[in-house]
Protein backbone atom coordinates (compact mmCIF):
# COMPACT_ATOMS: atom_id res chain seq x y z
CA UNK A 1 0.00 0.00 0.00
CA UNK A 2 1.06 3.63 -0.22
CA UNK A 3 3.24 4.99 2.15
CA UNK A 4 6.25 6.78 3.26
CA UNK A 5 9.82 5.73 4.25
CA UNK A 6 11.10 7.98 7.78
CA UNK A 7 13.33 7.96 10.56
CA UNK A 8 11.78 7.16 14.23
CA UNK A 9 12.63 9.74 16.31
CA UNK A 10 11.23 8.58 19.34
CA UNK A 11 8.14 7.89 21.91
CA UNK A 12 6.42 10.47 23.60
CA UNK A 13 2.94 11.71 25.10
CA UNK A 14 0.33 14.17 24.42
CA UNK A 15 -3.32 14.63 25.29
CA UNK A 16 -6.35 14.04 23.35
CA UNK A 17 -9.31 15.75 22.95
CA UNK A 18 -10.88 14.51 26.10
CA UNK A 19 -7.55 14.84 28.09
CA UNK A 20 -6.25 11.49 28.41
CA UNK A 21 -2.70 10.79 27.49
CA UNK A 22 -1.79 9.14 24.37
CA UNK A 23 1.48 7.50 24.08
CA UNK A 24 2.75 8.43 20.64
CA UNK A 25 5.89 7.55 18.13
CA UNK A 26 7.09 10.50 16.78
CA UNK A 27 8.19 9.60 13.05
CA UNK A 28 9.78 11.55 10.69
CA UNK A 29 8.43 10.88 7.36
CA UNK A 30 8.88 11.79 3.64
CA UNK A 31 9.55 13.83 1.94
CA UNK A 32 10.40 11.05 -0.43
CA UNK A 33 11.21 11.08 -4.28
CA UNK A 34 9.99 9.04 -7.05
CA UNK A 35 12.55 7.44 -8.46
CA UNK A 36 11.39 4.51 -10.09
CA UNK A 37 7.20 3.58 -10.99
CA UNK A 38 7.42 -0.42 -11.82
CA UNK A 39 4.64 -0.77 -13.99
CA UNK A 40 2.39 -4.36 -14.73
CA UNK A 41 3.42 -4.02 -18.47
CA UNK A 42 7.02 -3.84 -17.58
CA UNK A 43 7.61 -5.34 -14.00
CA UNK A 44 4.55 -7.33 -13.74
CA UNK A 45 2.88 -5.25 -11.18
CA UNK A 46 2.52 -2.03 -9.99
CA UNK A 47 4.84 -0.22 -7.67
CA UNK A 48 6.63 2.75 -6.69
CA UNK A 49 10.23 3.43 -5.62
CA UNK A 50 10.64 5.92 -3.69
CA UNK A 51 13.96 7.35 -2.02
CA UNK A 52 14.68 8.57 1.71
CA UNK A 53 17.49 9.99 3.54
CA UNK A 54 20.86 11.95 3.22
CA UNK A 55 24.58 10.96 2.33
CA UNK A 56 27.25 13.36 0.74
CA UNK A 57 26.94 12.76 -3.12
CA UNK A 58 30.75 11.27 -3.29
CA UNK A 59 29.64 8.58 -1.42
CA UNK A 60 27.17 6.57 -4.00
CA UNK A 61 28.83 4.87 -6.36
CA UNK A 62 28.54 5.60 -10.80
CA UNK A 63 25.97 3.06 -11.16
CA UNK A 64 23.64 4.32 -8.19
CA UNK A 65 23.82 7.90 -8.89
CA UNK A 66 22.90 6.88 -12.44
CA UNK A 67 19.98 5.60 -11.14
CA UNK A 68 18.76 8.51 -9.25
CA UNK A 69 19.85 10.92 -12.16
CA UNK A 70 17.84 8.99 -14.65
CA UNK A 71 14.40 10.27 -12.21
CA UNK A 72 15.95 13.25 -12.14
CA UNK A 73 16.74 13.71 -8.28
CA UNK A 74 19.62 13.66 -5.77
CA UNK A 75 20.97 10.09 -4.87
CA UNK A 76 19.15 9.11 -1.43
CA UNK A 77 20.55 6.02 0.80
CA UNK A 78 17.68 4.33 1.29
CA UNK A 79 15.10 2.77 -0.96
CA UNK A 80 11.80 1.00 -1.27
CA UNK A 81 8.88 0.01 -2.84
CA UNK A 82 5.34 0.65 -1.99
CA UNK A 83 3.00 -1.27 -4.32
CA UNK A 84 -0.03 0.79 -5.55
CA UNK A 85 -3.25 -0.02 -7.37
CA UNK A 86 -2.74 2.54 -10.02
CA UNK A 87 0.36 3.95 -11.12
CA UNK A 88 -1.04 6.68 -13.32
CA UNK A 89 -1.30 9.68 -10.81
CA UNK A 90 2.27 9.61 -10.18
CA UNK A 91 5.44 10.68 -11.70
CA UNK A 92 8.77 10.17 -12.13
CA UNK A 93 10.75 13.16 -10.23
CA UNK A 94 8.21 14.62 -8.27
CA UNK A 95 7.65 13.96 -4.21
CA UNK A 96 5.51 12.39 -1.75
CA UNK A 97 4.88 13.87 1.62
CA UNK A 98 2.77 12.89 5.04
CA UNK A 99 -0.34 15.28 3.52
CA UNK A 100 -1.12 11.05 2.07
CA UNK A 101 -2.14 10.18 5.88
CA UNK A 102 -4.59 11.97 7.77
CA UNK A 103 -5.52 11.96 11.71
CA UNK A 104 -7.29 8.90 12.45
CA UNK A 105 -6.44 7.40 9.55
CA UNK A 106 -5.00 3.46 10.21
CA UNK A 107 -1.14 2.82 9.52
CA UNK A 108 0.97 -0.28 9.00
CA UNK A 109 4.47 0.43 10.26
CA UNK A 110 7.43 -1.63 9.46
CA UNK A 111 11.17 -1.62 10.65
CA UNK A 112 13.60 -4.00 11.97
CA UNK A 113 13.55 -4.91 15.28
CA UNK A 114 16.50 -4.11 17.94
CA UNK A 115 18.77 -7.17 18.32
CA UNK A 116 18.74 -8.90 21.38
CA UNK A 117 21.89 -11.51 20.66
CA UNK A 118 22.09 -15.24 21.67
CA UNK A 119 18.42 -15.59 24.32
CA UNK A 120 17.04 -18.50 25.46
CA UNK A 121 13.95 -19.81 25.30
CA UNK A 122 11.91 -17.52 27.91
CA UNK A 123 12.59 -14.60 26.45
CA UNK A 124 12.39 -15.35 22.99
CA UNK A 125 9.38 -17.87 23.10
CA UNK A 126 7.96 -16.80 26.04
CA UNK A 127 8.03 -20.16 28.04
CA UNK A 128 7.40 -20.66 31.20
CA UNK A 129 10.32 -21.10 33.97
CA UNK A 130 10.63 -24.61 35.95
CA UNK A 131 10.37 -24.11 39.88
CA UNK A 132 13.08 -22.05 41.75
CA UNK A 133 13.82 -24.95 44.38
CA UNK A 134 13.11 -28.22 45.67
CA UNK A 135 16.48 -29.17 44.00
CA UNK A 136 14.97 -28.43 40.92
CA UNK A 137 17.65 -28.08 37.68
CA UNK A 138 15.65 -26.93 34.86
CA UNK A 139 15.06 -22.69 36.47
CA UNK A 140 15.38 -21.40 33.11
CA UNK A 141 15.93 -24.53 30.83
CA UNK A 142 14.44 -25.77 27.51
CA UNK A 143 13.06 -28.72 29.08
CA UNK A 144 11.61 -31.65 26.40
CA UNK A 145 12.09 -31.15 23.03
CA UNK A 146 9.95 -34.07 21.68
CA UNK A 147 8.99 -38.00 22.20
CA UNK A 148 11.97 -40.47 22.33
CA UNK A 149 12.40 -43.19 19.84
CA UNK A 150 9.47 -41.92 18.13
CA UNK A 151 10.25 -40.13 16.30
CA UNK A 152 13.86 -40.69 17.62
CA UNK A 153 14.09 -36.98 15.98
CA UNK A 154 13.19 -33.36 16.67
CA UNK A 155 10.30 -31.68 14.52
CA UNK A 156 11.56 -28.99 12.43
CA UNK A 157 10.42 -25.64 13.43
CA UNK A 158 10.85 -26.32 17.33
CA UNK A 159 11.17 -23.30 19.12
CA UNK A 160 14.96 -23.37 20.70
CA UNK A 161 17.02 -20.38 21.66
CA UNK A 162 18.74 -18.40 19.27
CA UNK A 163 19.64 -15.78 17.94
CA UNK A 164 16.50 -12.81 18.78
CA UNK A 165 15.51 -9.50 17.02
CA UNK A 166 16.79 -8.15 14.33
CA UNK A 167 14.96 -8.65 12.16
CA UNK A 168 11.86 -7.32 9.87
CA UNK A 169 8.92 -6.58 12.27
CA UNK A 170 5.58 -5.27 10.56
CA UNK A 171 2.85 -3.89 13.40
CA UNK A 172 -0.53 -3.16 12.11
CA UNK A 173 -3.05 -1.19 12.79
CA UNK A 174 -1.60 1.77 14.13
CA UNK A 175 -3.90 5.42 15.01
CA UNK A 176 -2.60 7.85 13.12
CA UNK A 177 -2.83 11.01 16.21
CA UNK A 178 -1.09 13.60 14.82
CA UNK A 179 0.41 15.09 11.54
CA UNK A 180 3.06 17.91 11.34
CA UNK A 181 2.85 18.62 7.48
CA UNK A 182 5.64 21.91 7.78
CA UNK A 183 8.38 19.57 9.82
CA UNK A 184 7.13 16.11 8.14
CA UNK A 185 6.64 14.25 11.47
CA UNK A 186 3.68 12.40 11.76
CA UNK A 187 2.54 11.09 15.19
CA UNK A 188 1.54 7.18 15.60
CA UNK A 189 -0.35 5.44 18.63
CA UNK A 190 1.74 3.44 20.75
CA UNK A 191 5.14 1.36 20.01
CA UNK A 192 7.09 1.24 16.56
CA UNK A 193 9.99 -1.90 15.80
CA UNK A 194 13.58 -0.34 15.45
CA UNK A 195 16.26 1.81 17.50
CA UNK A 196 15.34 5.72 17.50
CA UNK A 197 16.96 7.15 13.94
CA UNK A 198 16.46 3.81 12.61
CA UNK A 199 14.91 3.74 9.22
CA UNK A 200 11.00 2.08 9.06
CA UNK A 201 8.34 2.49 6.37
CA UNK A 202 4.69 3.61 7.13
CA UNK A 203 2.16 2.41 4.92
CA UNK A 204 -1.90 2.77 4.66
CA UNK A 205 -3.40 -0.31 6.81
CA UNK A 206 -4.38 -2.84 4.51
CA UNK A 207 -7.81 -4.37 5.46
CA UNK B 1 15.38 14.67 21.27
CA UNK B 2 15.13 18.47 21.11
CA UNK B 3 12.76 17.47 17.92
CA UNK B 4 10.52 15.06 20.44
CA UNK B 5 10.41 18.41 23.17
CA UNK B 6 9.34 20.83 20.46
CA UNK B 7 6.29 18.82 18.95
CA UNK B 8 4.40 18.83 22.46
CA UNK B 9 5.79 22.09 23.03
CA UNK B 10 2.29 23.71 22.60
CA UNK B 11 0.79 21.77 25.18
CA UNK B 12 3.15 22.44 27.54
CA UNK B 13 0.71 24.31 30.38
CA UNK B 14 2.56 27.66 31.52
CA UNK B 15 -0.15 29.18 33.48
CA UNK B 16 0.03 27.11 37.11
CA UNK B 17 1.90 28.36 39.84
CA UNK B 18 5.35 27.23 41.51
CA UNK B 19 4.28 24.85 43.69
CA UNK B 20 6.81 22.67 45.44
CA UNK B 21 6.88 19.29 47.31
CA UNK B 22 5.20 20.16 50.63
CA UNK B 23 3.20 22.52 49.57
CA UNK B 24 -0.91 22.39 50.41
CA UNK B 25 -2.71 22.84 47.05
CA UNK B 26 -6.44 23.30 46.02
CA UNK B 27 -6.36 21.75 42.62
CA UNK B 28 -9.45 22.41 40.69
CA UNK B 29 -10.40 19.47 38.20
CA UNK B 30 -12.55 19.51 35.56
CA UNK B 31 -14.85 16.30 35.81
CA UNK B 32 -17.43 14.85 33.40
CA UNK B 33 -20.63 13.52 34.11
CA UNK B 34 -23.16 12.94 31.09
CA UNK B 35 -22.73 15.83 29.15
CA UNK B 36 -22.32 18.09 32.23
CA UNK B 37 -18.72 19.49 33.09
CA UNK B 38 -18.48 20.79 36.35
CA UNK B 39 -15.41 21.16 38.90
CA UNK B 40 -13.90 19.41 41.67
CA UNK B 41 -12.04 20.21 44.14
CA UNK B 42 -9.25 18.13 45.25
CA UNK B 43 -6.68 19.47 48.43
CA UNK B 44 -3.64 18.26 49.93
CA UNK B 45 -0.13 18.12 50.34
CA UNK B 46 1.93 17.52 47.40
CA UNK B 47 4.10 14.57 48.27
CA UNK B 48 6.27 14.30 45.11
CA UNK B 49 6.89 15.64 41.55
CA UNK B 50 8.29 13.04 38.88
CA UNK B 51 9.16 13.12 35.25
CA UNK B 52 10.02 16.06 33.53
CA UNK B 53 7.87 17.51 30.32
CA UNK B 54 5.09 16.80 29.29
CA UNK B 55 5.05 13.33 30.95
CA UNK B 56 5.48 15.78 34.59
CA UNK B 57 3.34 14.35 37.31
CA UNK B 58 2.50 15.11 40.98
CA UNK B 59 0.82 13.39 43.85
CA UNK B 60 -1.56 15.04 46.18
CA UNK B 61 -1.91 13.67 49.37
CA UNK B 62 -5.18 14.18 51.89
CA UNK B 63 -6.76 12.49 54.53
CA UNK B 64 -10.78 11.99 54.01
CA UNK B 65 -12.52 10.59 57.15
CA UNK B 66 -9.16 8.88 58.54
CA UNK B 67 -8.43 7.38 55.32
CA UNK B 68 -5.40 8.29 53.49
CA UNK B 69 -6.29 9.19 49.40
CA UNK B 70 -3.46 9.63 46.93
CA UNK B 71 -4.01 11.06 43.32
CA UNK B 72 -2.13 11.70 40.68
CA UNK B 73 -2.49 14.21 38.41
CA UNK B 74 -0.25 15.27 34.75
CA UNK B 75 0.66 18.02 35.36
CA UNK B 76 -0.02 19.68 32.15
CA UNK B 77 -3.63 17.60 31.35
CA UNK B 78 -6.09 19.89 30.37
CA UNK B 79 -8.55 18.40 32.74
CA UNK B 80 -7.25 20.31 35.27
CA UNK B 81 -8.63 23.97 35.52
CA UNK B 82 -6.31 25.07 37.73
CA UNK B 83 -3.79 24.85 40.75
CA UNK B 84 -4.45 27.05 44.34
CA UNK B 85 -1.26 27.16 46.58
CA UNK B 86 -2.87 27.74 50.29
CA UNK B 87 0.41 26.49 52.47
CA UNK B 88 4.16 26.65 51.69
CA UNK B 89 5.56 23.85 53.15
CA UNK B 90 9.03 23.63 54.34
CA UNK B 91 10.39 20.31 54.26
CA UNK B 92 13.82 18.53 53.36
CA UNK B 93 12.86 15.66 51.23
CA UNK B 94 11.82 15.67 47.91
CA UNK B 95 9.42 12.69 48.34
CA UNK B 96 7.36 12.71 51.51
CA UNK B 97 6.64 9.31 51.01
CA UNK B 98 7.29 9.38 55.07
CA UNK B 99 3.94 11.27 55.57
CA UNK B 100 1.95 7.54 54.70
CA UNK B 101 3.62 6.33 57.83
CA UNK B 102 2.61 8.87 60.40
CA UNK B 103 -1.04 10.11 61.30
CA UNK B 104 -2.48 13.07 62.95
CA UNK B 105 -0.29 15.63 65.11
CA UNK B 106 2.71 13.97 63.41
CA UNK B 107 1.69 13.69 60.23
CA UNK B 108 2.33 17.75 59.61
CA UNK B 109 4.44 19.51 57.09
CA UNK B 110 6.12 23.11 59.02
CA UNK B 111 5.33 26.34 56.75
CA UNK B 112 7.98 27.94 54.92
CA UNK B 113 8.15 31.45 55.67
CA UNK B 114 10.21 33.04 52.90
CA UNK B 115 8.68 32.43 49.85
CA UNK B 116 10.28 33.83 46.59
CA UNK B 117 7.46 36.48 45.17
CA UNK B 118 6.47 34.86 41.45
Amino acid sequence: MLGLIGKKLGMTQVFDESGFLVPVTAIEAGPCDIVQIKTPEKEGYSALQLGFGKRRERLFNKPTKGHFSKANVKPRPVLKEFRVDSVEEYEVGTQISVDIFETGERVDVTGTSKGKGFQGVIKRHNFHRGPKTHGSHSYRRTGSIGASADPSRVVKGKKMPGRMGNKRITVKNLEVVKIDTERNIILVRGAVPGAINSYIMIAKHKK
Amino acid sequence: MNKLKSLVEDQLRTDHPDFRVGDTVRVHVKVVEGNKERIQVFQGIVLQRRHGGIEETFTVRKVSEGIGVERIFPLHSPSIDHIDITRHGRVRRAKLFYLRQRRGKAARVSERRFVRPQ
